[in-house]
């Protein structure tokens, strides 16, 4: 058995931390300049120009691209033949800590009952961990900081299962209208359909993971986010709620077999600032933040 | 470029439309829930800083000390509308002429505005960065101890920064009013043909 450095491990989590928080993935970058490309009216040219500025001094002085750095939030998928699985979860905080200094990145987590700020943007529950056992024998980390204005505007629909996938996309652009400007459009909105309460916002947050402008593998539901961000962007929203053309990016649906009860709907929208890493451990413990 | 500085003329302000976009040189101060309520709870000889000399952003910096000097990471606007409670009472007794932040006010707002002759201008939700850069000196902070970091009262001096997006001007036009209705009325007929 290989038993990987800790401490090599944790500097590469800063640097994806790092990575991910002064800029935007490469497929966001490129939806936003064509959105620009859209736009006619001069409101929605003016906030797009200042979004994709921002994005340039944010790459290049290695600054966080927005003050609201997020919670710091992690997906990973272990290999079941992955060796240091008992380091994973002490190099994850350890690194948000040593993040919180060197970047830095604003405190974000607050004791809910005693209001007190860690400092660190570590605490009980946090960072978030959604973990997922999988083939294979390397472990990869997805680095997803999270905003709070994005995040408020997330919404659970238990719905009633009569009203069926014309329900969901009711429910899913009623959602969008009515965030408006809220959570910094153009936005990717993330929907989570099935499961229970618990696994449908598990579902919308973990659609983010996928590349903005790559529909889901199966085709019925690649169908269904076309549909819905077609019409999302019919509803006139537009970059930062001043009106025009491009109000998402892109809707991403996951979804899980519901109880024939229930039939939940998440929707939780990521804001422009879409911030993300991926970080490759392979069985050897080299690592590449990818 | 259109560039203003601060202070900025009253017949400057009256020009402003919505739709129109402008950077401003010269000092701005922020200002979230807790500086709100804070200033106006104060007598005027106790009130700091003269609010309307210079144009207040919604705002709670990423901010950190080097060399004992305050140094701006990060410095994009907040969500405005929960300011709506106070915002009429502080122009009014204030006389702030522009007021920076994002995501739209309301009614009560829109109505001051109107009668003090001053804009609200949205700049870009989450473009800290860029904001950052064009802060080229922390002035002064107010309040830093009893409200904390993101809630004080910073003074910036600032060069070309913006742009600022007049959402909302002095005759009673709002660009967020106009997107709502508009909204409104596509969804409806998006559902319609669902």
């Amino acid at each position: 058995m290989i038993v990987m450095n800790q401490a090599e491990l944790e500097s590469a989590l800063v640097k994806a931390i790092q990575k991910a928080v002064t800029g935007v993935t490469d497929e966001t970058e490129e939806a936003l300049k064509k959105a620009k490309e859209d736009e006619e009216k001069e409101g929605p040219k003016v906030q797009l120009d200042a979004i994709l500025e921002n994005i340039d001094v944010g790459r290049g002085e290695k600054r966080p691209i927005c003050q609201d750095t997020g919670t710091q939030t992690f997906f990973i998928q272990v290999g079941e033949d992955f060796p240091s699985i008992g380091i994973l979860k002490k190099a994850l905080k350890n690194a948000v800590k040593e993040a919180t200094h060197t970047i830095p990145l604003r405190p974000n987590a607050i004791d809910p009952i005693s209001d007190v700020n860690s400092d660190d943007n570590t605490g009980r529950f946090i960072p978030a961990l959604h973990w997922d056992i999988v083939e294979g024998d390397e472990a990869v980390i997805h680095v997803i900081p999270k905003g709070g204005g994005s995040e408020n505007m997330s919404e659970l629909v238990m719905m009633t299962p009569g009203r069926g996938l014309k329900g969901v996309k009711e429910i899913v652009l009623d959602r969008i209208a009515g965030m408006a400007g809220k959570p910094c459009p153009p936005t990717v909105v993330g929907v989570g359909i099935g499961g229970g309460a618990d696994l449908a916002m598990e579902l919308a947050k973990k659609a983010l993971l996928r590349p903005v402008g790559e529909n889901h593998p199966e085709e019925r539901i690649a169908n269904l986010e076309k549909e819905l961000k077609e019409k999302a962007n019919e509803l006139g929203v537009g970059p930062m709620g001043v009106g025009g053309k491009t109000t998402v990016m892109d809707v991403k649906i996951e979804y899980a077999h519901r109880h024939p009860a229930s039939f939940p709907v998440a929707v939780l929208p990521q804001c422009w600032a879409n911030r993300q890493a991926k970080l490759k451990i392979d069985p050897q413990g080299n690592v590449e933040v990818i | 470029m259109k560039v203003i500085e601060t202070p900025i003329p009253p017949e400057k302000i009256k020009e402003l439309k919505v739709g129109d976009a402008f950077y401003i040189t010269g000092t701005i101060f922020t200002a979230r829930d807790a500086a709100h309520e804070k200033l106006l709870e104060l007598e005027d000889d106790q009130v700091p800083i003269d609010p309307s000399k210079y144009a207040m952003f919604h705002c709670g910096p990423a901010i950190h000390k080097e060399d004992g000097e305050w140094k701006v990471v990060s410095a994009g606007p907040t969500t405005s509308i929960r300011m709506e409670i106070f915002e009429d009472d502080f122009i009014e007794r204030f006389g702030t002429k522009v007021i920076i932040g994002k995501g739209g006010m309301a009614e009560r707002t829109l109505k001051a505005l109107k009668d003090n002759g001053a804009v609200y201008c949205q700049y870009t939700g989450g473009a800290g960065a860029l904001m950052a850069n064009a802060i080229k000196e922390v002035e002064d902070v107010h309040f830093l101890e009893e409200l904390g970091i993101p809630e004080a009262i910073w003074m910036f001096r600032v060069e070309e920064a913006g742009p600022f997006l007049v959402t909302m001007d002095s005759h009673g036009n709002s660009i967020h009013d106009d997107v709502d209705e508009e909204v409104k009325k596509n969804l409806e007929r998006i559902r319609s043909e669902l």
